[in-house]
């Protein structure tokens, strides 16, 4: 039996299947691998930072700090490389740690003085932008031999296209993602406290701990995305990735993760990241559309999901009203 | 002489050993809980056995939940010792009061209704391969704990996908997951058809007969008599005595728990007859709602005030709101001066002349940071439609009347109605209604948590209004004030109508025997 709340990620999953399934009787240089191996590739740094999204959208909470981490992360790596001279890994090292703590520094506000996340995680946007520009004004290029290194790591694959190391990074993530959301006490307590906290709270689940963690987590998650997108581009800038974390939401939605909390899947996420890849290849493989097509493609489906789980929750309620 | 007296206190020794070997399960002593100034638990001692089931009764404010609450750790206490198995406990969490073997399962189910009956089971309890969940074992252990309670579902399927009363079984099977040796019942049958209660009590015997204690709240005094071996009650935060079930008549239980014996009360004189032509207003014609009220039929006529009383949790609230049709019956009709209301809006029962003061002044009758004035007009303004605003110098005159009439104490009309006294607010809702022109009005507790003063003139007010030809219902836990206007009394038992006391039937003795019967 199909579950009506596994409706909304079968619904992303046909959107992705019927979007590249026209791109593929479309256009014909569509169906190499190449184009597939390139989403995973440009759209690694999006779903890396949904997936954290993912887990604090499950709780009933949000996140609007990420776009910012990430410019941060990569500018704190980019001064740890170049004007510290220290090796590429233990940059990366102190940049996740940072990441990690940020974002457990918001959960503890969060949690302990009831502050709502979307304030909480708006100051810490406004914060992580500001110290991104305190470290550095300008863009500056990350050239060290270890990190082109990873870049040009490359495992060919059947036709034009290949994994490379940003998209195989993305893909451990997404896996670590769904075992921690499924597999673990934590991420079940995520989902208890997204369905209902109150009830949580009287069935034991640890709510301050999970909360803090769920946000160390997208913490470690943006900072993750951070490393990822310093090395996809080879530079840090602190104005990189604004708005991010309204993509990442999009993401999250689309990919059929209730607003509300406590419903929704990881691996939807990654659809959902996908899914706004797709369109804007497809829109660049039709050359005669502005690119901000895209931005309307997302916003009626974005839509469109909404709608469709609000119609959902409607239809639960009514059935077993009955 | 000595020796002898030596030899008495010897055996008196050996039998209070013999006696102490059957240690309670449960002992609470000295309990003392205040909040901010008010004494919710004083000096609360009580004993339970092992495979004892104890109803805890009491009315409002009787300190039954802050008693559970304190027992399972959510809140902290001010005095007192809580014993289990005979070693100290002190819960510091629902989480701890579970691990330490005290479970509890409210009247709202507390479950997660987002996830599946297992993953609710299993919750914070996952077994666990190679440090990962294992669903394999959790859906083998989700089997077990079900087939505990008599449960044969899906254990795969969402919670919120099946009845409350199944979820409340699931509540059941999850509390007894954890090893419980005191299981705590919190109105578990308010919301459960007979059925389901029978399956309910049926499992409570069988977990008795395991040597589980459980500590029952209800309303329903059928069922303490049918299932519970022992009766404690509790009235204004104290303990009055705990005692066996079957030796307690049903009239000196509700004398304990209203604070009233039957004896005590010398029928006083009031006057109970209506001096008009009877016109109806108000008529119920079978009117029920499944799970919420038992069909009941009502007629109120102009100029008559008929008392709803009952003890609390028998459907006086779930009359009120029915009768005023913000909860819409499932059968029979309502009708308000020959306009059917069964299935209209509220606004049309607003035109037609119904008015509402609901039990939770805070909740649902006020709005706090809105000022008197604003307070006053919320009614009739949604009656005449948002679209034809009333003018301003008509507002303030009608309110002005109103103040100067119900003698509302407020600085101004603009003051936010939060900053008033509880019975100045309760008459502003009383304000509010009254410029509609309502023919009939329904009050549901007016008196309550307000200071004697206003509890006096606010009855004047109900008697004034009855003498205009207002037809009004008025339910109340206070038998004293229902016996004083009231021309009927209808009385409420677990849900359903049991009598309606005429004239001069009608007394708070006559009231606490139709109660008790």
């Amino acid at each position: 039996m199909i579950n009506e709340r596994n409706l909304p990620i079968l619904a992303t999953l046909l959107v992705f299947i019927l979007l590249y399934g026209f791109g593929m009787y479309e256009y014909k240089g569509f169906r190499d691998t190449l184009v597939f191996s390139n989403l995973l590739t440009d759209n690694a740094f999006l779903i890396i930072t949904a997936i954290g999204m993912t887990f604090v959208i499950l709780s009933g909470g949000i996140d609007l700090s990420v776009g910012s981490m990430i410019a941060f992360i990569g500018v704190l790596m980019a001064y740890l490389i170049t004007s510290t001279g220290m090796h590429p890994l233990f940059a990366i090292g102190i940049a996740l740690v940072v990441g990690v703590a940020f974002g457990a520094i918001m959960g503890v506000i969060i949690a302990f003085f009831e502050i709502q996340a979307f304030i909480v995680t708006l100051a810490g946007m406004f914060l992580f932008r500001g110290l991104a520009y305190l470290i550095n004004l300008d863009a500056v290029p990350i050239d060290h031999p270890f990190i082109t290194g990873l870049y040009d790591i490359y495992v060919p694959l059947p036709g034009r296209g290949g994994l490379t190391f940003i998209a195989m990074a993305m893909l451990v993530l997404l896996a670590l993602g769904i075992l921690l959301a499924r597999r673990t006490r934590f991420g079940m307590s995520v989902y208890a406290l997204g369905g209902d906290s109150h009830s949580a709270a009287l069935l034991g689940v640890p709510v301050k701990k999970t909360i803090i963690k769920i946000y160390a987590l997208s913490g470690f998650y943006s900072a993750m995305s951070g490393v990822i997108f310093a090395i996809y581009t080879g530079s840090a800038y602190p104005l990189a990735a604004v708005g991010v974390e309204l993509d990442a939401i999009a993401a999250v939605v689309i990919g059929g993760t209730l607003l509300t909390g406590g419903v929704g899947y990881v691996f939807g996420t990654f659809l959902g990241g996908m899914i706004q890849g797709i369109i804007q290849t497809l829109i660049t493989f039709d050359g005669s559309l502005n690119s901000w097509w895209t931005k309307l493609a997302v916003g009626g489906l974005l839509l469109f999901f909404i709608l469709l789980q609000k119609g959902i929750v409607v239809w639960v309620k009514k059935r077993s009203a009955a | 002489m000595s020796q002898l007296v030596n030899e008495t206190l010897m055996v008196k020794e050996t039998v209070e050993a013999a006696q102490s070997a059957v240690r309670p399960l449960l002992e609470i002593k000295h309990l003392s809980k205040s909040f901010t100034g008010v004494q919710a638990l004083n000096d609360v001692s009580l004993e339970i056995q092992q495979g004892e089931i104890r109803a805890l009764l009491g009315e409002n404010g009787a300190g039954k939940s802050t008693l559970i609450k304190v027992l399972t750790g959510v809140y902290p206490r001010d005095n007192g010792e809580i014993l289990l198995d005979g070693s100290l406990i002190s819960a510091s969490d629902s989480g701890h009061a579970q691990r330490l073997g005290i479970s509890t399962v409210y009247q709202e189910v507390n479950l997660i209704p987002t996830m599946s009956v297992m993953e609710n089971l299993t919750l914070q309890h996952q077994e666990k391969t190679f440090g990962l969940i294992s669903w394999k074992k959790a859906e083998i252990r989700a089997r077990e704990l079900l087939a505990q309670v008599g449960l044969d579902i899906d254990p795969l399927r969402q919670l919120d996908t099946y009845s409350i009363a199944i979820q409340q079984l699931v509540a059941i099977a999850r509390a007894l997951s954890t090893q419980a040796k005191m299981l705590i019942l919190d109105e578990p049958t308010a919301s459960l058809d007979s059925d389901e209660i029978k399956q309910l009590f049926n499992l409570m015997a069988r977990l008795k007969s395991e040597g589980l204690g459980i500590i029952f709240v209800t309303h329903f005094l059928d069922q303490v008599y049918s299932i519970t071996d022992s009766i404690t009650v509790l009235r204004n935060g104290e303990c009055i005595g705990t005692f066996k079930t079957a030796e307690l008549s049903r009239s000196d239980l509700v004398s304990h728990m209203v604070g009233k014996s039957l004896e005590d009360l010398a029928p006083t004189a009031h006057d109970h007859s209506i001096k008009r032509e009877r016109t109806e207003l108000l008529q119920l014609n079978n009117v029920g709602k499944q799970r919420y009220l038992q069909p009941l039929d009502l007629n109120i006529a102009a100029g008559e005030i008929v008392g709803v009383a009952g003890l609390l949790g028998s459907g006086r609230t779930e009359l009120c709101e029915l009768a005023y049709g913000s909860v819409k019956p499932d059968q029979g009709e309502v009708t308000l001066s020959n306009h059917s209301l069964t299935k209209s809006s509220l606004r049309r029962a607003i035109q037609v002349g119904m008015g509402y003061c609901p039990e939770d002044r805070k909740q649902d009758g006020i709005v706090a940071e809105l000022s008197v004035r604003e307070n006053m007009i919320l009614a009739l303004q949604a009656s005449k439609g948002w679209w034809s605003p009333i003018s301003m110098a008509e507002q303030q005159k009608l309110v002005e009347e109103m103040i100067q009439r119900l003698a509302i104490k407020t600085p101004d009309m603009d003051k936010p109605i939060g900053e008033l006294s509880g019975g100045n607010q309760q008459k502003v809702i009383l304000a509010r209604w009254l410029i509609t022109h309502p023919a009939l009005l329904i009050l549901d507790e007016p008196t309550r948590g307000i200071d004697i003063g206003a509890h006096h003139e606010i009855i004047q007010i109900i008697k004034e209004l009855c003498e205009q030809g207002m037809g009004l219902l008025v339910a109340s836990s206070e038998l004293e004030e229902l016996v004083m206007f009231a021309h009927r009394v209808v009385v409420m038992k677990d849900h359903h109508k049991v009598s309606e006391l005429h004239g001069d039937e009608v007394s708070e003795q006559a009231i606490l025997r139709t109660i008790a019967s």
